[in-house]
């Protein structure tokens, strides 16, 4: 309909898009964008074009020759590869004409000229887009008779990928993505000509941390992940949607199972979250929950020995026990459930009158942040500046590294980095500043007087990435940055990165500490005897708080310690009753992630043994204690956190919580800025940074067989310099001591370190850093000496 | 195994000095790491990506495309038969197992002495004069059994040393561009005329 037609008066004038073009597909016509890709306008029409090497996330690079169309061109019709080919107004493209039909038959036979057909024992037969593309677009026979070309099959190209290069139809999907997606380029193609094949180099591994996508657009069995080789035949798969809620990024997945048994999680392209792609230990961390040394029946303390019992008798004991201690119940943890599990142990916090409860591990920053004017990661990857003050996101939360890697890369947006080390990031950021701990604030405000980083920060949108880059030193100092670029750029908005799973559902639903009794405030009333009843909801301070003295004194003060876990954690072991809880993938409710983002998660399996849902503790203790809360449900726990949280409950009773979720805003807040005193640092002291690596102990990572061996391991990682004044060489142990404590680490020499600060991998196996790090302590100085 | 000495680190720099992006000297510091150990090792490879910032696998994945790029020990000679059409209806095939007769080795070998390297090459471009053979891709034409025992017996006497380098060094002079001849010295919409240096030699 054009506006002439009708009554411009009443019409609301609508301003012609000057990038709509209008392109005709096989006789229809349909509208595109100046720009966009024939295949990909086929696509959105429900044209199908069959192509091998054209990933909609990736750059086009016309290597498979599968996608040819016929164009009509000046000179009659033309055949174009339509994955290179850009709409343009009035093209007339035929996808289904005879020609077409040769060009495709002629590819899939070319590529099969060389493969093993191998489909029966393949991985990928049933799912393969070789196996269906051939039987849609091939000729069906061959005339090729000649030997197929031979390799050695399959070969380990890291631990958790494996190669078979018979396979391979060389689209580079795999090497892009390892070079543009991952910013890892540990395989390429080599031998290039007629023995092209993909490689990495002799004795380095293709060790990225995103190396299971590969597998999972590899459109041939060539890549397959070691975790799910020979583990099922893609038509016995069952699966469901789901979100992974291993950090905070909260990617879509599909969780798989065969047989009742997890067998494989995939990549589910949400647009504002995680476009498909995974990191290797959210994928293949399902391994854990398959786990034998999963939890399945209730324990409780008798004479001194942890022994199985009914859930009635440990459920018994905890509501007695929770009933004699007043209000000295305290709940530590609760990031690892649902939303659902949250909100119930909130309520029954409430319910016990308890005002200690706290979802982080002293390990993020005040819940208090999440009431700044926030942002998301979309809003941050389309602003024009990202601040970070936040750790290394490659490794703590690896897909928005992926994310923010790809917009500084390809989408203009300028990166300031405030860090201790160089990160995953400072290749590719615009500003890179090095600051020793506890120099936050003064560091941002250097930056801002900076000429060029004022006008850059008024040029357009300001993101602060924020969140606890260092364990060993107090979480004032970051809020105390975050509160000095505000006063300077007060329209910035604020993107937390706690890096839990749900510890953004679990702050908001109820277990967000009270007046400033944190995780740590807890601990210390619990090791003063002020605690009755210490409740562990997936939560192991022994393994998790920076400061290990004061965990052990709070775990071994509580007179009552409930533990809830799916994994027999060291806390756990010293708790009087363990109860065996149903883990990810075993129970269905709905997550937040580090946006405020609400999504579902699924149950597609059998809780383990007796294991239950941690919400389903919560309302059966509720029952117990006389305070009843009317649930039986899931469905009734929703209704309930609807008429307490509505926010939330709008999100979770609409349809995209199961697509792309909905973010929901927690009310506004302000951290009070108030960073301690930092004394200067001795010049022979090294000032200490306490942070993550995507590979650690965490029993997710250290019960999946398969990542079990990938943590780096402790060591004390300092400038090589530094390690040349400490006259220790690479890889030789040193003394590493403070007041609180000295251990052995070995030393490396790294270049990303800056001078006078060491830095030690956080949860690594090997001497425990932790015994060094005191809560109380503004940062932490350690000394380094060779022995 | 070696990485780059100090001096052809230093070389290497001059090299990647030449070029507007770090990446395109890839080439030619693979031509220095050969000329330094008569072939390229991995550490050298590892080097390499080093100095131009890419990773071993894209240095490898680049080099390896590239016949005349060793990845093994190769001798001080390397004679390289060529197989294709011509050459093969002159008689290569003949040759070929002429030659692995006269040096005791097969296709790909190389004589125990470390002195000679055989290999099997496609069509040099000198199809007029099959069959034909390149000894550290300097040509010998219409090559015979005599001829090429010939070849041999004058490598081994060291009759040709000054007339053959050694494998691996491509250029016997190497280039030397001064600073202000580089290439990405100049912004190329800089450029109006011919550079002064070509004294008009040349047009551009
Ligand atoms: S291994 Fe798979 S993804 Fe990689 S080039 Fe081969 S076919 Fe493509
Ligand atoms: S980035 Fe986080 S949410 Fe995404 S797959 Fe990895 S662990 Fe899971
Ligand atoms: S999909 Fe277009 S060339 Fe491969
Ligand atoms: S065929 Fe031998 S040189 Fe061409």
């Amino acid at each position: 309909m054009s506006t002439t037609e009708t009554d411009a008066g009443e019409m609301p004038e609508v301003p012609a898009d000057p990038n709509a073009v209008s392109i005709s597909i096989n006789g229809r016509t349909v509208q595109a964008r100046k720009g966009e890709l024939i295949i990909a306008a086929a696509d959105r029409e429900g044209e199908y074009i069959p192509r091998f090497c054209y990933h909609p996330r990736m750059s086009p690079v016309g290597m498979c020759r599968q996608c040819m169309v016929e164009v009509e061109g000046p000179r009659g019709p033309m055949m174009v590869v339509s994955c290179m080919t850009p709409v343009a107004d009035g093209q007339v493209v035929r996808t289904e004409t005879e020609q077409v039909k040769r060009a495709q038959e002629g590819m899939i036979e070319l590529l099969l000229a060389n493969h093993p057909l191998d489909c029966p024992v393949c991985d990928k037969g049933g799912e393969c887009p070789l196996q269906d593309q051939a039987f849609s677009h091939g000729p069906g026979e061959s005339r090729f008779v000649e030997e197929k070309r031979h390799y050695e099959k399959p070969i380990p190209i890291s631990d958790l990928v494996f190669l078979d290069r018979e396979r391979c139809i060389l689209c580079d999907r795999c090497t892009r993505f390892a070079r543009e997606v991952a910013g890892d380029p540990l395989i390429s193609f080599t031998q290039r000509g007629n023995n092209t094949q993909v490689m990495t180099f002799p004795d380095e591994p293709f060790a990225s941390y995103f190396s299971g996508n590969t597998v999972q657009i590899c459109p041939v069995g060539a890549l397959t992940a070691q975790p799910y080789r020979f583990k099922a035949r893609p038509w016995d798969l069952e699966q469901r949607e789901s979100t992974c809620t291993t950090c905070s990024v909260g990617c879509r997945t599909v969780v798989q199972s065969s047989r009742d048994e997890l067998v494989r999680y995939q990549g589910v392209d949400s647009d504002p979250v995680n476009w498909g792609w995974m990191c290797d230990r959210g994928r293949f961390n399902f391994q854990s929950v398959n786990s034998e040394d999963r939890l399945d029946t209730p324990l409780v303390r008798q004479s001194g020995q942890l022994a199985a019992t009914s859930w009635s008798a440990a459920l018994d004991a905890v509501a007695r026990e929770m009933r004699s201690a007043g209000g000295a119940v305290a709940v530590l943890g609760g990031a690892r459930g649902t939303n659902e599990d949250a909100f119930m142990w909130g309520l029954l916090a409430d319910a016990v009158g308890s005002n200690m409860r706290d979802a982080q591990l002293d390990d993020g920053l005040p819940a208090a942040v999440l009431g700044l004017p926030q942002a998301t990661i979309d809003s941050a990857c389309s602003a024009g500046t990202v601040v970070l003050l936040a750790p290394d996101l490659k490794e703590e939360l690896p897909v928005l590294h992926i994310r923010l890697r790809d917009a500084a890369t390809k989408r203009g947006l300028r990166i300031i980095e405030v860090s201790s080390h160089d990160t995953g990031l400072t290749a590719h950021a615009w500003r890179s500043v090095r600051c020793e701990p506890g120099a936050q604030a003064d560091t941002v405000r250097a930056l801002l007087a900076d000429p060029a980083v004022s006008s850059q920060l008024a040029s357009g949108d300001v993101v602060v990435v924020a969140g606890r880059a260092n364990l060993a030193e107090s979480a004032e100092h970051t809020v105390a940055a975050i509160d000095a670029l505000l006063a300077a750029v007060p329209a910035a908005t604020v993107l937390p990165v706690l890096r839990r799973g749900n510890v953004r559902g679990a702050l908001g639903l109820g277990l967000a500490p009270s007046a400033g009794n944190d995780a740590a405030a807890i601990l210390e009333s619990a090791a003063n005897g002020r605690v009755g009843c210490l409740v562990l909801l997936g939560a192991d301070p022994l393994s998790d708080v920076a400061d290990a003295d004061l965990a052990r004194r709070g775990i071994a003060g509580a007179r009552f310690v409930v533990a809830i876990d799916t994994f027999m954690t060291q806390s756990a072991t010293h708790a009087d009753v363990v109860l065996p809880a149903a883990a990810y993938g075993e129970k269905d409710g709905t997550t937040t992630n580090l946006e405020g983002r609400v999504s579902n998660v699924v149950q597609k399996i059998t809780p383990r043994g007796t294991s239950r849902a941690d919400w389903m503790v919560a309302a059966e203790l509720l029952h117990m204690l006389g305070k009843d809360a009317g649930v039986a449900t899931l469905a009734d726990v929703q209704k309930l956190m609807a008429t307490r949280y509505p926010a939330f409950g709008a999100a979770v009773s609409s349809a995209e919580v199961r697509r792309n979720g909905v973010v929901v805003t927690a009310p506004a807040a302000r951290p009070a800025a108030s960073a301690p005193a930092v004394a200067p640092r001795s010049s022979y002291d090294f000032r200490l940074v306490v942070s993550r690596k995507l590979y650690d102990k965490a029993l997710g990572t250290a019960k999946s067989p398969s990542m079990a061996n990938l943590a780096p391991g402790a060591a004390v990682i300092v400038n090589p310099l530094d390690a040349e004044r400490v006259g220790a060489r690479d890889g030789a142990g040193v003394r590493v001591s403070n007041a609180h404590s000295s251990l052995v680490l070995p030393l490396v020499a790294s270049a990303s370190v800056p001078r006078g600060t060491a830095i030690v991998p956080f949860n690594q196996p090997g001497a425990d850093i932790r015994e060094l790090v005191r809560r109380g302590d503004s940062v932490t100085d350690v000394r380094i000496e060779s022995i | 195994m070696a990485r780059l000495t100090e001096e052809n680190v230093r070389l290497a720099q001059e090299i990647i000095s030449r070029y507007p992006k770090a990446r395109s000297a890839t080439i030619p510091l693979l031509h220095l790491a050969q000329e330094q150990d008569g072939y390229v090792t991995d550490d050298a490879m590892a080097h390499i990506a080093e100095l131009v910032g890419a990773s071993p696998a894209e240095v490898y994945g680049t080099a390896s495309f590239y016949e005349m790029f060793k990845f093994h020990p190769v001798g001080r000679y390397v004679i390289n038969i060529c197989g294709t059409m011509s050459c093969a209806l002159m008689g290569a095939e003949d040759l070929m197992h002429h030659a692995e007769e006269k040096l005791g080795v097969r296709m790909g070998g190389t004589t125990d002495d470390g002195l000679i390297t055989l290999e099997r090459a496609e069509c040099q471009a000198a199809c007029t004069e099959a069959p034909c053979l390149q000894t550290n891709y300097r040509y010998s034409f219409r090559v015979t059994p005599e001829s090429f025992d010939a070849l041999v017996d004058d490598l081994r006497a060291g009759r040709l040393a000054d007339e053959i380098p050694p494998h691996g060094v491509v250029a016997r002079v190497r280039q030397h561009i001064p600073a202000d001849r580089g290439a990405g010295v100049h912004a190329p919409e800089d450029v109006k005329s011919a550079p002064a240096w070509l004294d008009g030699k040349a047009a551009l």
